[in-house]
């Protein structure tokens, strides 16, 4: 059942995405900025949580929840430190994502060629 | 020639995009990864016995990898530009934009090319997000307390 859930998420928000895209004239570099917006304002208030409750691993594979992992690891530090856990723990959760894009993406270009 | 016209006559000789076929093929490639993101934390937490949390980590490391790797291999550019959105906003598309930029500049150099350009694309997701993240924080912080 869950899977068909994350089925359903993950491909409702990519349809939505598609539909910006295909009907304005904005690039996926703001599409993909507007969801990442969007998966940190759906956090204030704690609604992404359900969501991934619902959905599992779909609702972790977007870039939604990259804006929601950012607003989550701020408050998790928010709750210890005061205000600035705001500063402190941004990115404690996305961490794992961005380190290892940095490390493959320069491990590879070092060894791969560019094809054209 | 007239500008209006020429406008007209321009539109009407641009391919069409068939936009139902575009949506139905983002949502199908998109749903399939997300049901593959939630059979690795399903697998992860099964094989590694680890809790789910931690499985998401090593399924988000998993998907990041799968972009790189098969975006050097050259044929995930094709998958792209055929399926859109379906893999642009899955976790992928930020490996895609990251891997695709440390290969274009990888000729002007390590530093000034690789290191230079490689958040060029991904940048503005990393900074719209802190940015959000940071204001909405506050917002709660004011209205809920933290």
């Amino acid at each position: 059942m869950i899977y068909l859930n994350s089925f359903l998420f993950c491909g409702f928000v990519c349809l939505i995405g598609q539909i910006i895209l295909d009907n304005t004239k904005l690039t996926p570099g703001h599409i993909t900025s507007m969801f990442v917006v969007t998966g940190a304002f759906l956090d204030i208030f704690g609604i992404y949580d359900q969501i991934i409750l619902w959905a599992g691993g779909g609702a972790m594979v977007p870039i939604t929840s990259f804006g929601h992992s950012l607003i989550h690891g701020a408050l998790d530090t928010v709750n210890q430190y005061g205000m600035m856990g705001l500063f402190m723990g941004m990115f404690d959760l996305t961490s794992a994502g961005i380190v290892a894009a940095i490390i493959f993406s320069f491990l590879f270009a070092l060894v791969f060629k560019p094809r054209d | 020639m007239d500008k209006n016209k020429y406008k007209v006559l321009v539109d009407k000789y641009t391919p069409k995009e068939n936009r139902l076929y575009n949506g139905l093929i983002a949502f199908t490639v998109g749903g399939l990864m997300g049901m593959l993101g939630q059979f690795l934390v399903s697998f992860y937490s099964y094989y590694l016995e680890i809790p789910s949390k931690e499985a998401s980590v090593f399924m988000i490391v998993t998907l990041v990898f799968l972009g790189c790797f098969l975006t050097c291999l050259g044929f995930f550019d094709k998958l792209v530009s055929l399926a859109r959105c379906g893999l642009i906003i899955p976790i992928t598309g930020f490996a895609h934009s990251m891997m695709s930029a440390a290969l274009e500049y990888k000729r002007e150099g390590l530093v000034t090319g690789i290191g230079a350009n490689i958040f060029k694309l991904a940048g503005t997701v990393i900074m719209f997000g802190v940015v959000s993240a940071y204001l909405f924080g506050l917002l709660r912080i004011v209205v809920m307390g933290g």
